[in-house]
């Protein structure tokens, strides 16, 4: 008998781990074309398989690695590529702030282990959860289901897209590039609903253009202040965005 | 060797970003200001990125013609993102027009 809650303890443990996994399961059918797509652009981008995989492996964040391959491919230098993924992973800061009151507690290798495994779907379904069992035990496993399921989602469809870029490597000669050009209009063009948004990516685009000869790809950089500046100066007033479970790259 | 070491950097500074708040907790403040910025920073990014790359497929000129096959599946993907919201359905028809603007 003494054994029964140490059991008991397990079961619940793996319940909320699958019961993580099996929630993103949604989420994984969405990245799989993504991390596809990926696995395509890095030996069209002249990075060699095992870099684009140990890109998924070890940075695990998908629209910094999307550009991170593109700024490769076109030789820009490494601190350039260092402040985009800066830029455009801040998001997840807003993920973390609101799902801090549920990892607080736990030792510092669950909160690392956590963070290093949020992405904008695994917050999307964690938070939903935490918002019908905010005081559920074991909810740092249903996270870890989470987060663990689509990390291995990504490297599965990566090494798919890798292999399937190497084996024809004829459409890199086609323009493969334009597979993230159309990933990113699919993200983009759905956000744009609202005015400064509009006006904040036609700012950026406009900027990007005129100033695309900058070294250093510094052009990129000042053509997101531009968009983020004027967007901010059109949304004035408005009541501060706070990070909801409809997360800013649903996909990615 | 640069892209490893480029990689390495990528991963040391996205889980620095990612875990930060998990690992000080309330000792990073966060202004309303950044938090409406960031709002922004997805839409300017990806924009920003693609634009040069659809105006000017081959680097320097400007290509605002029916023979860019960038152009024309560029406009053809937001079309059917507009119409549609369905972001698969947005690659492929994009994809498609692109790769059949460039066999006629």
């Amino acid at each position: 008998m003494a054994g029964e809650p140490a059991r008991r303890f397990v079961m619940s443990r793996f319940t909320s781990f699958s019961a993580g996994a099996r929630d993103t399961l949604p989420m994984l059918v969405g990245a799989a074309p993504f991390g596809v797509i990926f696995g395509t652009l890095v030996p069209a981008n002249m990075v060699a398989n095992w870099q684009g995989q140990l890109m998924s492996l070890s940075v695990f964040a998908g629209s910094s690695q999307f550009i991170a391959i593109g700024l490769m491919g076109q030789h820009t230098g490494m601190l350039v590529i260092w402040l985009a993924t800066f830029i455009v992973n801040l998001r997840h800061m807003l993920y973390s702030a609101t799902l801090l009151p549920y990892v607080v507690h736990l030792p510092s290798r669950w909160r690392w282990l956590l963070g290093f495994l949020l992405t904008d779907e695994t917050f999307a379904v964690v938070d939903a959860h935490y918002r019908r069992h905010p005081r559920e035990a074991m909810g740092h496993w249903y996270f870890l289901g989470s987060g663990l399921a689509m990390y291995l989602n990504w490297q599965f469809w990566t090494l798919i897209g890798l292999l399937f870029g190497s084996a024809f490597p004829q459409l890199q000669s086609l323009g493969l590039d334009f597979a993230m050009v159309a990933t990113f209009i699919a993200i983009v063009v759905p956000q744009l609903n609202r005015r400064p948004q509009l006006a904040a990516a036609v700012t950026a685009g406009i900027a990007a253009w005129l100033l695309r000869e900058l070294p250093y790809k510094l052009g990129l950089l000042a053509a997101i202040g531009a968009g983020v500046a004027v967007g901010m100066l059109l949304s004035r007033g408005e009541k501060t965005p706070l990070a909801t479970s409809t997360p800013a790259v649903p996909e990615l | 060797m640069e892209f490893t070491l480029t990689i390495i950097g990528m991963s040391v500074i996205t889980v620095l970003v990612k875990a930060a708040i998990f690992i000080l907790g309330d000792r990073v403040a966060f202004s309303p200001w950044l938090r409406k910025a960031l709002v922004f920073v997805p839409v300017t990014v990806l924009t920003a990125i693609i634009v040069p790359m659809v105006l000017a497929p081959h680097g320097h000129d400007m290509e605002l013609d029916w023979h860019n096959a960038q152009l024309m599946g560029a406009l053809v993907a937001v079309a059917v993102c507009l119409a549609t919201r369905h972001q698969l359905l947005t690659i492929i028809a994009g994809l498609t027009m692109f790769f059949a603007w460039q066999l006629l």
